[in-house]
């Protein structure tokens, strides 16, 4: 294992600010982690910490206010993702960074198997071979066989769930940031969905979680990251927070 | 992946002009039209980049300049300023606006391809489906007839039109089906490049989505580089990566489509987006 971080964020911040409504909303506020390979940092801390905000920043979802997000690719270039070119976030995505968002968005009318593997299909794997990959992980995640072959759109959300996380994990990515991957699961699927993400681990890809069961993180987590929820903002306070 | 289109400062303005042009519209002044020569600035210092693969949205109300830029590139209308750098599949470079007329149309059969909203535009309503894209081929120096008719067949195939039809005119079809055609057609010469204007605007939602499917089918087998104009942040989310928001012939933001659309920076931006039905 090496030392040096694949991701190194420094005093990052984010916030909001609403032109129409003349507001600035505060989220993320001076967050600084490490992410390494083969480990888990988690999130923590109340609703409204600005936790999300912290991935869809490195995701670059969201344009950084402040801060330095230092991504170590492949190749062992430092690239600051708050400041990159959108070609190379854009390939990034494409090669070494998956987001499990908490919802998933897909068409529809495209195949369970086929919305799992279209990171394969993406970076060029043959289709039927992604396919057979997609299948492979639906099976261990404890989806109905007969489910993959229509459109997640009507699926429950525990379903809709392992479909998004079998989408992020299907590319081993080196950096996979999930958003709460287990809320919707019961107590044995959601057992099932930790094996694989351990697996993926013990093989070396960099985690940024946020969880909310204690056991999980107890048992998941290398590092906890606490995020306090941001002070009230208002420009006169702003100053003593 | 290679860059396929570098445009800077690309300006078009309908009208005497004057000096004043610039310095009195846009966003801020909300207008495009000059209020000293009463010019139309229709697009004003409009830069970017596109690479291989890469589906590049241009978004914006009606008159935001949008269409006005894709029209100066497919040359369509001379810009009144601004330069434009295409880059063939050799990487050999071209300066779009430098070259002469029969050069430009040269390029414009050999290289790229573009879908109207209006298919009376990018169809020959004279002429049969089949001879549509034949006559497309024929630009591009393919010239033996079976070849010419298996190359149709297999593009009306390909974007699901009823090859039985090929030799009715585009009149008797629908909406949707003369979309098809015309998309085929653009597709005809394997172009590098691609321009769709506003291309499902207007039609049902069935057929809007069946032809955004075809698009992005076809993105993904043949890595065209394009260019989607359209006022739909559906259309964007679908399939650009990159988004370009236009207003008042000015690019006021651009990004990541994601980012535009869950963290659009712009006042305009973010009432646009969260006008999103």
């Amino acid at each position: 294992m090496t030392l040096e971080p694949i991701l190194h964020i420094e005093n990052y911040s984010k916030h909001f600010d609403l032109h129409e409504q003349g507001t600035q909303i505060p989220s993320s506020h001076n967050v600084s982690l490490n992410v390494y390979s083969g480990r888990l940092t988690a999130l923590v801390g109340p609703t409204g910490a600005g936790k999300s905000t912290v991935l869809k920043g490195v995701y670059r979802t969201y344009l950084p206010s402040t801060g330095r997000l230092l991504y170590r690719n492949g190749s062992n270039h430092l690239i600051d993702l708050a400041q990159a070119d959108e070609h190379q976030i854009l390939a990034l995505r494409k090669t070494e960074i998956s987001f499990v968002t908490q919802f998933l968005h897909a068409l529809p009318r495209q195949a369970t198997e086929d919305v799992v593997a279209q990171p394969l299909f993406q970076r060029g794997v043959d289709r039927e071979e992604s396919r057979e990959k997609a299948r492979t992980l639906l099976a261990a995640m404890n989806l109905p066989e007969r489910l993959w072959g229509i459109s997640p759109a009507t699926f429950s959300g525990g379903e809709k769930q392992r479909v998004n996380l079998a989408r992020g994990l299907i590319a081993k990515p080196r950096l996979l940031l999930l958003d709460e991957p287990t809320a919707s699961l019961d107590k044995k699927t959601s057992e099932r969905v930790v094996r694989l993400i351990e697996q993926l681990k013990d093989e070396g890809t960099a985690i940024l979680a946020i969880f909310h069961h204690p056991e999980l993180i107890a048992r998941m987590a290398d590092q906890v990251i606490e995020l306090e929820a941001p002070c009230d903002n208002t420009q006169f306070l702003a100053e003593v927070c | 992946m290679h860059k396929v289109l570098n445009v800077s400062s690309l300006s078009k303005v309908y009208g005497p002009g004057c000096s004043d042009c610039f310095t009195l519209t846009g966003p801020q002044h909300d207008t495009n039209i000059c209020p000293r020569c009463k010019s139309v600035v229709a697009a004003h210092n409009v830069s970017f980049d596109l690479y291989q693969g890469e589906i590049l949205g241009i978004m914006g109300e009606s008159g935001s300049g949008k269409s006005t830029a894709v029209k100066c590139l497919y040359f369509d209308e001379p810009p009144s300023s601004g330069r434009a750098m295409f880059f063939d599949a050799t990487g050999k470079q071209h300066d779009l606006f430098s070259m002469n007329a029969a050069r430009q149309r040269w390029l414009a059969n050999h290289h790229f391809g573009m879908v109207y909203q209006n298919p009376h535009l990018g169809l020959n309503f004279g002429i049969t489906a089949g001879g549509n894209i034949a006559e497309r081929l024929l630009m591009s120096e393919v010239d033996s007839y079976t070849e010419i008719r298996s190359r149709a067949k297999e593009l009306l195939t390909r974007t699901e039109v009823l090859t039985e039809r090929m030799d009715e005119l585009p009149k008797n079809f629908s909406g949707g089906m003369q979309q098809r055609v015309q998309i085929a057609k653009a597709l005809a010469t394997q172009p590098n490049l691609l321009f769709l204007d506003e291309v499902t605007t207007g039609l049902d939602l069935s057929v809007q989505a069946a032809i955004l499917d075809l698009i992005l089918e076809i993105q993904q087998e043949m890595t065209t580089a394009m260019i989607v104009v359209t006022h739909d942040l559906g259309v964007i989310r679908l399939l650009a990566g990159r988004t370009l928001v236009m207003k008042y012939g000015r690019v006021i933001e651009s990004g990541l489509t994601d980012q535009i659309l869950e963290d659009p920076q712009h006042a305009y931006t973010q009432r646009l987006v969260a006008s999103a039905l």
